[in-house]
């Protein structure tokens, strides 16, 4: 690990300011993701800014009828939020999905939407890879590719997204606010906030330099059927080979969205005019464009199986 | 007639350019390693460890497993992967389990920590600790402080009513299950497959409900 100093913020606009600043910064929360990475020589900060003393760890009810959740609750006082639990089951499913207790514990709100891909080429630094190097070519292309992604990728990059709660969000339509290093602050849409790799696979997310989130609000209960099935290699602990989010209401309408096939949490709203006609029909508009290697073709048929099984579930 | 300070700096300036050309087999001298990009920073950080105040003055890099075992000679927690996948790690700080591989000890000032030294004694064995032991809850006995410290953390989490993956319903309190037992153990990871009777150790402490 590379040695680097370390300071505690005092208030988020101080922290956003410091790290824009100075572009060897990183802000720290959990640790979970970026101390792995910094072991591993993959980040290598020169300064560390805590930002986990700002008081952002509240789950408060909005004007709205919705939540907003402080960047810093941890992962599993966001999952067991009764509030959570009653009225974003999804939201609660996703999160226990994720991880394990340990790790729940510690990874916080901002820093699960802010973990990096787990693409086996992007965490070995004796591959090329675009991400970790602008230019330096796609190792997983042409190699392993069982977990790659078939939906968005590009030719400089075929990662998936890791986080299973970044589904959930993704299909409630929460709402990302940061505070800008010049104090200003402004509220990102979940659908614009993580983005596909195109030619800058490097660029993960729409907050510039020092943009520090604050908080992650959800708009009001949509009511319904939440579920979150998530298919892997191993019963717990394990990343998503296909996951899907839902929310179904009576009459067989609702939301659906997709984990661990893209660069970012799936969704096509087109789809879900379908979603009365069975997992075929929404899988039709929600894969279309689907681009698979000769080991992750598997995930289409997946997903749409897994659709389909939330939507039984969902009659039951 | 240069004074004493002239002559160190311009000395410290020499050794600097003989360290760059001189490659990397030739330690470069301690006034430039401090000036360089990676020279070491170091922290003060005061917690309580199984009830005990420690300070340290660390480097900044290291890990709250590291501090634990290499600075507080409390090598009970043991480093199996280093990158939170295994759980050998595993203490409870502030109440809730973690993994001490993936967490700076200069994150923590202030911090309760305990350790499976502060869970029991081999006089005073923790009820985890001792049914373990009956049930063969290990072979080699590596993973098994972080099974135990996750275990006690486990057992709070399902009486605080913390749902788990498998919890049919997600607004009912979780009851012991194997299911719920095996969901919540799965960060920690048993080489030796040591895993039934890990199970059925926790469980006869959680009151034979599994």
């Amino acid at each position: 690990m590379k040695a680097f100093a370390y300071e505690r913020a005092r208030s988020p606009r101080e922290a956003a300011s410091a790290a824009a600043n100075d572009p060897g910064a990183r802000f720290i929360a959990g640790g979970t993701n970026l101390l792995d990475l910094m072991k591993l020589e993959i980040e290598t900060p020169r300064r560390l800014i805590d930002v986990n003393g700002l008081g952002l760890d509240e789950i408060k009810p909005t004007r709205d009828g919705g939540l907003r959740i402080g960047a810093l609750v941890r992962n599993t006082d966001l999952a067991s939020d009764k509030r959570v639990r009653k009225d974003y089951g999804v939201l609660s499913r996703a999160l226990l999905a994720g991880a394990s207790g340990q790790l729940r514990n510690k990874a916080t709100t901002a820093g699960n939407l802010l973990q990096r891909t787990r693409c086996p080429y992007f965490y070995d630094p004796n591959m090329p890879c675009n991400k970790r190097r602008p230019g330096a070519g796609c190792s997983a292309i042409g190699g392993f590719t069982r977990s790659h992604a078939v939906l968005g990728a590009s030719e400089a990059c075929i990662a998936t997204h890791p986080s299973d709660m970044a589904v959930a969000l993704r299909l409630l339509d929460a709402t990302v606010e940061t505070v800008r290093p010049d104090g200003g602050e402004r509220t990102i849409p979940i659908a614009d906030f993580h983005r596909l790799p195109g030619d800058t696979p490097h660029v993960e997310t729409a907050l510039a330099r020092g943009e520090l989130i604050t908080a992650v609000t959800l708009p009001r209960p949509l009511g319904g059927q939440h579920a979150y099935h998530k298919v892997r290699d191993r019963a717990s602990y394990a990343f998503a080979l296909v996951s899907v989010a839902s929310v179904i209401q009576k009459d067989g309408s609702g939301r659906v969205a997709l984990g661990g096939v893209a660069h970012r949490p799936w969704r096509v709203e087109a789809a879900e005019a379908a979603m009365t006609q069975g997992a075929k029909a929404v899988g039709e508009t929600l894969l279309a464009g689907a681009r698979t290697t000769s080991q992750n073709g598997f995930k289409l048929t997946l997903a749409e199986r897994a659709l389909g099984a939330a939507m039984a579930q969902a009659r039951a | 007639m240069h004074d004493l300070d002239e002559l160190q700096l311009s000395r410290r300036g020499l050794m600097a350019a003989g360290a760059a050309t001189a490659a990397v087999s030739v330690s470069p001298p301690t006034a430039v390693a401090q000036d360089g990009p990676d020279a070491p920073v170091t922290a003060k950080v005061a917690f309580t460890v199984n009830g005990e105040k420690r300070s340290l003055t660390l480097d900044t890099r290291t890990t709250l497993l590291d501090a634990l075992r290499e600075h507080l000679k409390l090598t009970g927690s043991k480093k199996g992967c280093d990158h939170g996948q295994c759980g050998a790690c595993t203490v409870i700080v502030e109440g809730r389990r973690i993994n001490a591989c993936l967490s700076l000890a200069v994150m923590h000032e202030g911090d309760a920590i305990t350790t499976i030294e502060g869970l029991g004694s081999p006089e005073r064995l923790h009820p985890l600790q001792a049914a373990f032991v009956k049930h063969d809850g290990y072979q080699c006995g590596y993973c098994t402080p972080g099974q135990i410290c996750s275990a006690k953390a486990v057992l709070d989490e399902i009486k605080a009513g913390v749902p788990s993956h498998v919890s049919a319903d997600l607004t009912a309190a979780p009851k012991v299950t194997e299911d719920e037992l095996r969901e919540r153990m799965s960060g920690n990871i048993c080489r030796c497959g040591a895993y039934s009777n890990i199970i059925e150790a926790i469980a006869e402490v959680a009151g034979g409900r599994a």
